[in-house]
């Protein structure tokens, strides 16, 4: 390591790689930033399930029995805006994530009454459409809104068959500290996902249960000693929208 | 020796230098209006959508209107280019820097109002870094944006010394995104399996077509009002061809229109949407029977459909405008009059519920959303009026001695 | 002396910076030296913010931490709990509202004095969090 030879020859090439190494640098920064937010999808992607969070190998779901819910009778529905803080309006623009339907069969004249609210697809249309992945599916099975990162697009709104999702259009205060919701963002019905974490059921089935009703079953569809899959095994049910293929969680019988 | 495309490109192009008055006028008064847009989305922002007419029911109102209308002629506004790079229309080169900027200034009106209507525009940087791709929205952010680069890039081929070389292959590129930017702009409403009025794989193409029908009569009026701004003599000839290829592209998106409805009166579970749109609807029938096909695609093909209407040009003015109005009719009776027909969850029933079901949905526009699509064509007029007037985008001479095929003439004007 | 100056004559611009930033710092800390308008602490020349006592129990991290980190905390934390459905961290919003919530007025953001918003107000950082989120703490039934 002669100084004056090594010194001669280096600090031309020094030069030399001090400006490629640069450029090289800032080709792979280039190249680092492009791929930088695949990588971070790549990484949530195969992120495993720690434990503690929802369970793949539970599929929630409820069974609505139809005959056993009355026509006028909204408990759900009240039920489940006192649980999520919503106001209960029903102007426009006012949020719902359960409602009753009145059928009334148009040949036969035949009448019933069965409540509405998310479905929770297997293979949701909101989840495919959302722009920035807000609409997803946890992988028990409740389909939900990041309103973290939800714009407010409402392109979800348009694709749900079942009309499920409501857009907040005005500013809220007094929000339930387990239900964040927010002007300018898109929700629905949650399944109740904060009471279902603790082993709880969700209100509106709780609700329709105390009431003596018992319209509204929930378990887990994939566990074969539960309550609903034992009566969805046994008695017909169906979904609605079924031609579409959605496979949803929420089942009805009786219509 | 032969003139090349690099050397006819060199027909001289000049700012248009209108009369000053008319034209501080014109900018003032878009400026004016632009700037109430703005104040409508601070309003909007700040009170939330309920200040709208939009509602749970009616989710896209008349900003969506405006928006789509501006990006799907944004992408038929390229077309007199595409013609002129990539279909061997080499005469028509001198205005394809026109049909490049126009495109650009359409669909950054468009995306202007598509942004501001979002429940929190604060968040685009989020809509910028998290994509799910596979919805069609998060890929038309990329063909959108990328369509911005392509053009640009495009229109510095033609207009940067030496550069035209490359022409051909921007122009390549640019019309391949534009046709897969306009299949991507229909597929959002053919992607949607929910609604009776979208579930069709023909929005794709009949957006392309709605697309040449719409950038055609911009381009049109634009190079009419601008060339006698600055009386500037334009070739009849021209005029006449553009008119026929417009009569064309009216027709072509007529046939689409024919064929859904056709197709969807075939489909008896469809019966209950056509009767609505085609009969019942109330202003969606009026509006689709007279906006868009009488007056937006009917009336125009009439008028434009003369011999030698190249010369005349209120006629063109007038149709193109009549095209343009159609447009806007067709958006909003695909965009609203689309949600106004209530889903069907059980068919064969009556329904009603504390949330609209089974009933027509109502909607009508309030005064911030008409600021709002307005203040985006203002941007586009904006960026339209000052690039014409501080960039050399119109060629000098578009008389018909400009025009005739020069392939095998040395250019006159080749400096 | 004419000759040193010309080879290293005084450059204009960062002269005028350099003078610039003199002035500003000199500036600023003439509100501090003056009467405090009961908002910010004096510690020196720079003001804090008052930040209220929290309720009590004991706080994951130390406050300088929190002070650099909580953002990122948060935001991690907000994905396991909605995403993966992981409610196990420790470092739950609920909790720090539970805790800092006002004695006055119950909330975290009310007005400028309460926790969150008197540094937030500080550093003129709008919270994003509360558009969605209670700034209450849970009523226990």
């Amino acid at each position: 390591m002669t100084a004056n030879r090594s010194s001669g020859h280096t600090q031309p090439a020094h030069e030399r790689k001090g400006r490629r190494g640069f450029l090289g640098i800032a080709a792979a920064g280039v190249a680092g930033i492009l791929l930088a937010p695949g990588v971070r999808l790549i990484e949530i992607a195969q992120a495993g399930q720690p434990k503690g969070g929802a369970n793949p190998g539970v599929r929630w779901g409820m069974l609505i029995d139809s005959t056993a819910c009355s026509s006028g009778c909204t408990d759900c529905v009240k039920a489940c805006n006192t649980e999520n803080g919503l106001t209960g309006g029903q102007s426009a623009t006012d949020s719902q994530w359960i409602r009753k339907i009145e059928i009334k069969e148009v040949r036969t004249g035949k009448t019933q009454s069965l409540p509405v609210m998310c479905q929770h697809c297997a293979e949701p249309p909101c989840v495919d459409v959302c722009p920035t992945g807000a609409s997803f599916k946890r992988a028990d099975g409740i389909v939900l809104v990041d309103k973290h990162i939800c714009i407010g697009c409402r392109y979800c709104m348009m694709a749900c068959p079942y009309k499920a999702r409501s857009f907040v259009h005005e500013p809220l205060t007094g929000q339930k500290p387990d239900v964040p919701r927010g002007k300018g963002t898109v929700e629905g019905c949650t399944m109740c996902v904060h009471r279902v974490d603790k082993g709880e059921m969700p209100a509106c089935v709780l609700a329709c249960k105390t009431a003596g009703h018992s319209a509204i079953l929930f378990g887990d569809l994939n566990d074969p000693k539960s309550d609903i899959a034992k009566r969805v095994a046994q008695y017909a049910s169906r979904q609605l929208r079924e031609d579409l293929n959605l496979n949803t969680g929420v089942r009805y019988a009786g219509f | 020796m032969l003139a090349t495309p690099s050397l006819i490109m060199t027909a001289p192009m000049r700012q248009l230098s209108p009369d000053a008055r008319s034209y501080y006028g014109l900018l003032g008064l878009l400026a004016v209006i632009a700037l109430f847009g703005i104040g409508a989305v601070a309003y909007m922002e700040h009170h939330g959508h309920i200040v709208t007419g939009m509602n749970n029911q009616i989710v896209w109102g008349l900003p969506h209107v405006f928006a789509v209308f501006l990006v799907v002629a944004a992408s038929g506004a390229l077309n007199v280019a595409s013609m002129a790079s990539v279909f061997g229309k080499t005469e028509l080169k001198p205005l394809a820097p026109l049909s490049g900027v126009l495109s650009l200034a359409l669909l950054l009106g468009g995306l202007i109002v598509l942004l501001l209507d979002l429940g929190r525009p604060d968040r685009l940087i989020i809509a910028m870094t998290h994509f799910n791709f596979k919805s069609i929205f998060a890929w038309n952010i990329f063909l959108y944006s990328g369509f911005v680069g392509l053009v640009v890039a495009y229109l510095w081929t033609q207009m940067e010394v030496g550069m035209g070389r490359y022409t051909p292959m921007a122009g390549m590129a640019a019309f391949l995104w534009r046709m897969a930017l306009t299949t991507g702009t229909g597929s959002i409403f053919g992607f949607l399996v929910a609604r009776q009025a979208y579930d069709s794989a023909l929005m794709a193409p009949l957006f392309v077509a709605l697309s040449l029908s719409y950038g055609m009569a911009v381009f049109l009026l634009v190079l009419i009002v601008s060339c006698n701004a600055d009386s500037r003599a334009i070739d009849d000839g021209l005029l006449s061809r553009m008119a026929r290829l417009q009569v064309i592209f009216i027709a072509a998106a007529l046939y689409f229109v024919l064929v859904y409805h056709l197709t969807n009166l075939y489909f008896t579970k469809h019966h209950g949407f056509e009767r609505f749109l085609l009969l019942d609807g109330g202003i969606y029938t009026l509006i689709f029977w007279v906006g868009q096909i009488l007056l937006g695609s009917v009336l125009p093909m009439l008028m434009l459909g003369t011999k030698d209407v190249g010369g005349r040009r209120s006629r063109l003015k007038w149709a193109s405008a009549l095209v343009i109005l159609g447009g806007f009719a067709q958006m909003y009776v695909t965009i609203i009059g689309g949600q106004a027909y209530p889903l069907i969850l059980f068919p064969g029933s009556q329904i009603t519920s504390s949330f609209s079901d089974g009933v027509i949905n109502l909607y009508s526009p309030s005064l911030p959303e008409w600021l709002l699509g307005l203040g985006g064509l203002s941007v586009t007029g904006l960026i339209i009026a000052l690039t014409l007037k501080l960039l050399p985008v119109l060629p000098a001479r578009l008389d018909e001695h400009a025009f005739r095929d020069t392939s095998l003439k040395r250019p006159e004007n080749a400096s | 002396m004419a000759e040193s100056e010309q080879r290293n004559p005084v450059k204009r611009g960062p002269t005028i910076l350099v003078g610039l930033a003199l002035l500003f710092s000199i500036a600023s800390s003439v509100p501090a030296a003056s009467s405090d308008s009961g908002q910010h602490r004096t510690q020196g020349v720079v003001p804090t913010p008052r930040i209220e006592p929290a309720r009590g129990g004991t706080c994951p991290e130390s406050p300088a931490f929190m002070r650099r980190n909580h953002m990122d905390l948060l935001k991690h934390q907000r994905d396991d709990t909605l995403r993966v459905g992981d409610r196990r961290g420790q470092y739950s919003l609920k909790e720090c509202i539970s805790c800092h919530a006002s004695q006055a007025t119950n909330s975290v953001a009310a007005n400028s004095s309460n926790f969150c918003q008197s540094c937030h107000a500080y550093a003129a950082v709008r919270i994003d969090c509360f558009e969605c989120h209670a700034t209450q703490p849970q009523v226990k039934p």
